[in-house]
């Protein structure tokens, strides 16, 4: 009992006293369309070690982060995100990765990006 | 796209500087609390106009007269359509995952949705579906939902039954807000103490459920939400009355008071004076009732520091007069020539809540829940007299949080509670007190995509349980699209409260038989049992129309149970159980959404419910093995969303349900084994005048079907073969009711 109650406190005191790059907040464009790319992004984003929380805005491009920087860094998942084949400001996805991406992902094409409008 | 934005943006600068619409979007997770959401997807329908919400949850748009439905989406979240008629500032809160309904953008919301995603098989009734049946409290809520069963329990206390997977609601955890709050005292008449309008919404979990709330759930878990200060309308006013003299009165009143604090008043009358006695046996079809419910509400909000409370406070006053037509309380009470009997209940309740987010780490956060309670009924039935006095404290404390990324999310705590019981059972004396303090871990995961698992497990110590685990597993798996394959086990414990939840046993001549083992709950054992289920879902088009067909089964398989053994007329035995109880529960369930606005849902339920009594494995008494549910509704269209008409139609059929023996009684007081089965359809209709205000009117059993005689032995109710439990059917058959809301906001 004692030591349930501890562990809790324990957990709590922890989230107060988070070191400043434990829990790094960043955010970076990532090119898409829909929210199977969301869900694609998210979990390119995840699979990195450190990254705790990864949402992507379809509409804005905008792919917020927070991640453990003594783990990971923000270039390591834009080129995680690439190699999904999605374009990041920084990075260019390889023409394989793009390719695999379903039909309806195809955000470089204009008419797809039209159809989702 | 890009462009499209910044153009979105500056659009509302030079073009419509004062047509344009302001918002807050706020997410409540799983423990109520409402949190700020930034970067949700809020858009016009069928425009390119949209924004995200920002890091505060607000946002801004462009209005035009021309754009009526604003889509509000999140991932993870429950996609929201509303109707804007004017451009002014919105409030809305998603829902957060774990009750999730589609999550494709639909045209319009269905009011009662099962989730494709969540891991548990929760449905959300919604606040549009709890309107279909306008009456009046929380038992009569499910009228329109067929996993829930609704039944008369006597011919005297005129209150509702419910029942999920063939199981009784002390089987059920009931809970207000997630609070456990039909329990204990309030088991038998405590769905009637929650007006329907105070009710948001409604999820109904089948099986084990979540390990958060405790251990006592054991065929499903139903959750109310109450409305808030902060979303409900400013100002509600409804009134209700039937041609049975019931009516009823509801009125909220809400107010921001700071720019954090809001409450909210919300006051419930009923009262039914006029006596019917339609079928001539002497005896009140309906008893006569008086209530007076009063709830005030505080809500607390800093979005800046993520701190959402509520503190409710709340007072009940109920009193029903039952018996025979010339029965009058001061002259006959206690007497055996007229047979009467009075309920009275007083309830006081004190609830607060306290949620913190951490505004840096959304996934972190911290709630706290404390509720006490106070309930009181003091009752006789003819000569039976039962008083029951409970005081109730519980407590829990929630911390969510994840390991290593939010696919893995963990939820742990700690839970308190007290109550403590003091009975009189005619000259019997029964008090106890339970304590049982208990932790708990609840790790949940999510692939993102196809598969879904929560685990959790729950250590409580309880001093008259013992000290017990309580493991319950949920998973979710979509094997293809629009589809999800559930499947759930886990186990529940409870002590049998067995007479508030038997109380209809006092309204007969049967005597009280407790065969005591030396356990610790009146001499008998706690109640064990494991819950199994399996569920599939699937979603698809026929002529381009949606619709979706949803089979499960489940099994509640009884280690130990208190049996209630009606099988003598002349008494009412209470055992532990020596040999096998169960119930296992079949449902098919279909829905199609005809047209626009034309929704068709059917389903079709199969029980096998039965238990080892001392004259043999027999069928529960009194539960139907075939039950057949329909529901149509229809809402006519408007550009404007006035002058509405709105056209709901329910069929029910009950299939036969066995009686308990009546074997050994006199020829004359004898029963068939089994009812006959029965069918009712109820109507109702709502015309739409303006956004404040709406007139129903509505018909129950329409066909007016009736139970002849309810009452075994009406001509002698002191005898010996008195008997009002025998009830399988309305009794007092069709009931035409009529009401209005008003509403301001």
């Amino acid at each position: 009992m004692k030591t349930i109650l501890l562990t809790v406190t324990m957990l709590f005191i922890g989230t107060l006293s988070y070191g400043q790059n434990k829990n790094a907040k960043a955010s970076i464009e990532v090119d898409g369309v829909c929210m199977m790319c969301k869900k694609r992004i998210e979990k390119a984003s995840l699979k990195v070690k450190g990254v705790k929380s990864a949402s992507w805005n379809v509409y804005t491009h905008e792919l917020k982060l927070i991640f453990d920087e003594n783990k990971t860094s923000i270039e390591q998942i834009a080129s995680n995100v690439t190699d999904v084949g999605h374009d990041t400001k920084s990075f260019i996805a390889s023409s394989e990765a793009y390719e695999s991406l379903a039909p309806c992902c195809k955000y470089r094409d204009q008419r797809v990006v039209d159809d989702h409008k | 796209m890009k462009s499209t934005i910044y153009l979105i943006l500056l659009f509302p600068l030079f073009l419509f500087s004062q047509n344009e619409i302001k918002g807050l979007i706020m997410e409540q997770n799983s423990k109520n609390q409402r949190i700020p959401l930034p970067g949700a997807n809020v858009f016009w329908l069928n425009t390119t106009v949209g924004a995200m919400s920002s890091e505060d949850g607000s946002f801004k748009l462009p209005y035009d007269k021309t754009y009526k439905k604003l889509i509000i989406s999140y991932i993870g979240f429950r996609t929201d359509t509303l109707l804007i008629e004017t451009p002014k500032s919105i409030f809305h809160v998603l829902r957060a995952s774990d009750d999730l309904g589609e999550v494709t953008i639909s045209t319009r919301k269905k009011s009662t949705a099962t989730s494709y995603l969540s891991s548990q098989n929760i449905s959300t009734i919604s606040s549009g579906e709890l309107l279909k049946a306008a009456c009046c409290n929380l038992s009569e809520s499910f009228e329109t939902n067929p996993s829930i069963d609704v039944n008369f329990t006597d011919a005297i206390s005129g209150t509702k039954q419910i029942k999920m997977l063939g199981l009784t609601s002390p089987y059920i955890l009931i809970t207000t807000e997630n609070i456990p709050s039909i329990r204990g005292a309030s088991q038998a008449y405590g769905l009637s103490f929650i007006p329907g309008t105070w009710v948001e919404s409604i999820q109904i979990t089948k099986g084990a459920g979540s390990v958060v709330n405790g251990f006592e759930s054991i065929a499903g878990q139903i959750n109310a939400e109450l409305v808030k200060p902060t979303t409900d309308n400013r100002v509600f006013v409804n009134a209700y009355g039937s041609l049975n003299g019931r009516t009823e009165l509801n009125t909220h009143f809400n107010k921001q008071i700071s720019d954090k604090w809001s409450t909210g008043l919300y006051l419930h009358a009923n009262n039914r004076s006029q006596k019917f006695d339609r079928n001539n046996d002497s005896f009140l079809d309906m008893p006569l009732t008086n209530q007076i419910n009063i709830l005030n509400r505080w809500q607390y909000i800093n979005l800046q520091k993520g701190i959402i409370s509520f503190l409710n406070v709340r007072f009940l006053k109920d009193d029903k007069q039952s018996g025979q037509l010339s029965f009058d309380p001061k002259r006959d009470w206690l007497s055996n020539t007229v047979w009467g009997s009075e309920i009275n209940t007083r309830r006081f309740e004190a609830s607060g809540k306290f949620g913190y987010v951490n505004p840096d780490i959304p996934y972190q956060s911290l709630g706290l829940q404390i509720a006490y309670s106070d309930h009181e009924q003091a009752s006789y039935f003819g000569l039976n007299e039962y008083d029951i006095h409970h005081k109730s404290m519980y407590s829990n404390l929630v911390y969510n949080s994840i390991i290593g990324d939010t696919r893995h999310k963990i939820k742990t705590g700690l839970n308190v509670t007290y109550d403590q019981y003091n009975e009189l059972v005619n000259s019997d004396i029964y008090d106890r007190n339970e304590r049982s303090v208990g932790g708990f871990f609840e790790y949940s995961f999510d692939d993102l995509d196809a598969l879904n698992l929560t685990a959790g497990v729950r250590v409580d110590h309880h001093n008259l349980l013992g000290t017990f685990f309580t493991p319950r597993v949920h998973a979710r798996y979509t094997p293809w699209e629009k589809s999800a394959l559930r499947g759930s086990f886990g186990r529940g414990i409870r002590s049998a409260n067995i007479f508030t939840e038997n109380q209809k046993l006092f309204a007969t001549s049967r005597q009280i038989n407790l065969q005591s083992s030396g356990g610790a709950i009146y001499g008998l054992d706690p109640e064990i049992a494991w819950n199994y289920g399996v569920s599939f879902l699937q979603g698809f088009n026929i002529f381009g129309r949606k619709a979706d067909l949803t089979l499960d089964f489940y099994r509640t398989d009884f280690e130990s149970q208190v049996v209630v053994d009606y099988e003598n007329p002349y008494q009412i035995n209470f055992y532990n159980l020596k040999g096998a109880s169960y119930a296992n529960s079949f449902q098919a369930e279909f829905s199609l959404n005809l047209m626009t606005y034309f929704n068709f849902k059917t389903a079709y339920k199969f029980y096998d419910v039965q238990t080892q009594y001392e004259s043999g494995k027999l069928k529960k008494p009194l539960t139907s093995q075939h039950r057949y549910f329909a529901n149509l509704s229809y809402e006519s269209y408007s550009k404007k969303g006035d002058g509405v008409w709105k056209f709901d139609a329910t069929f029910n059929l009950f299939g036969k349900q066995r009686f308990s023996s009546t074997e050994i009684s006199p020829q004359s007081y004898q029963l068939p084994t089994y009812s006959p089965s029965v069918s009712t359809l109820n109507l109702q209709v709502t015309k739409v005048f303006s956004e404040a205000f709406e007139i129903y009117l509505g018909a129950e059993n329409i066909t007016n079907v009736t139970q002849k005689s309810p009452i075994l032995s009406s001509e002698n109710p002191f005898g010996s073969n008195f008997d009002t439990t025998f009830v399988y059917g309305p009794i007092f058959g069709s009931i035409y009711y009529t009401g209005l809301r008003y509403k301001l906001n």
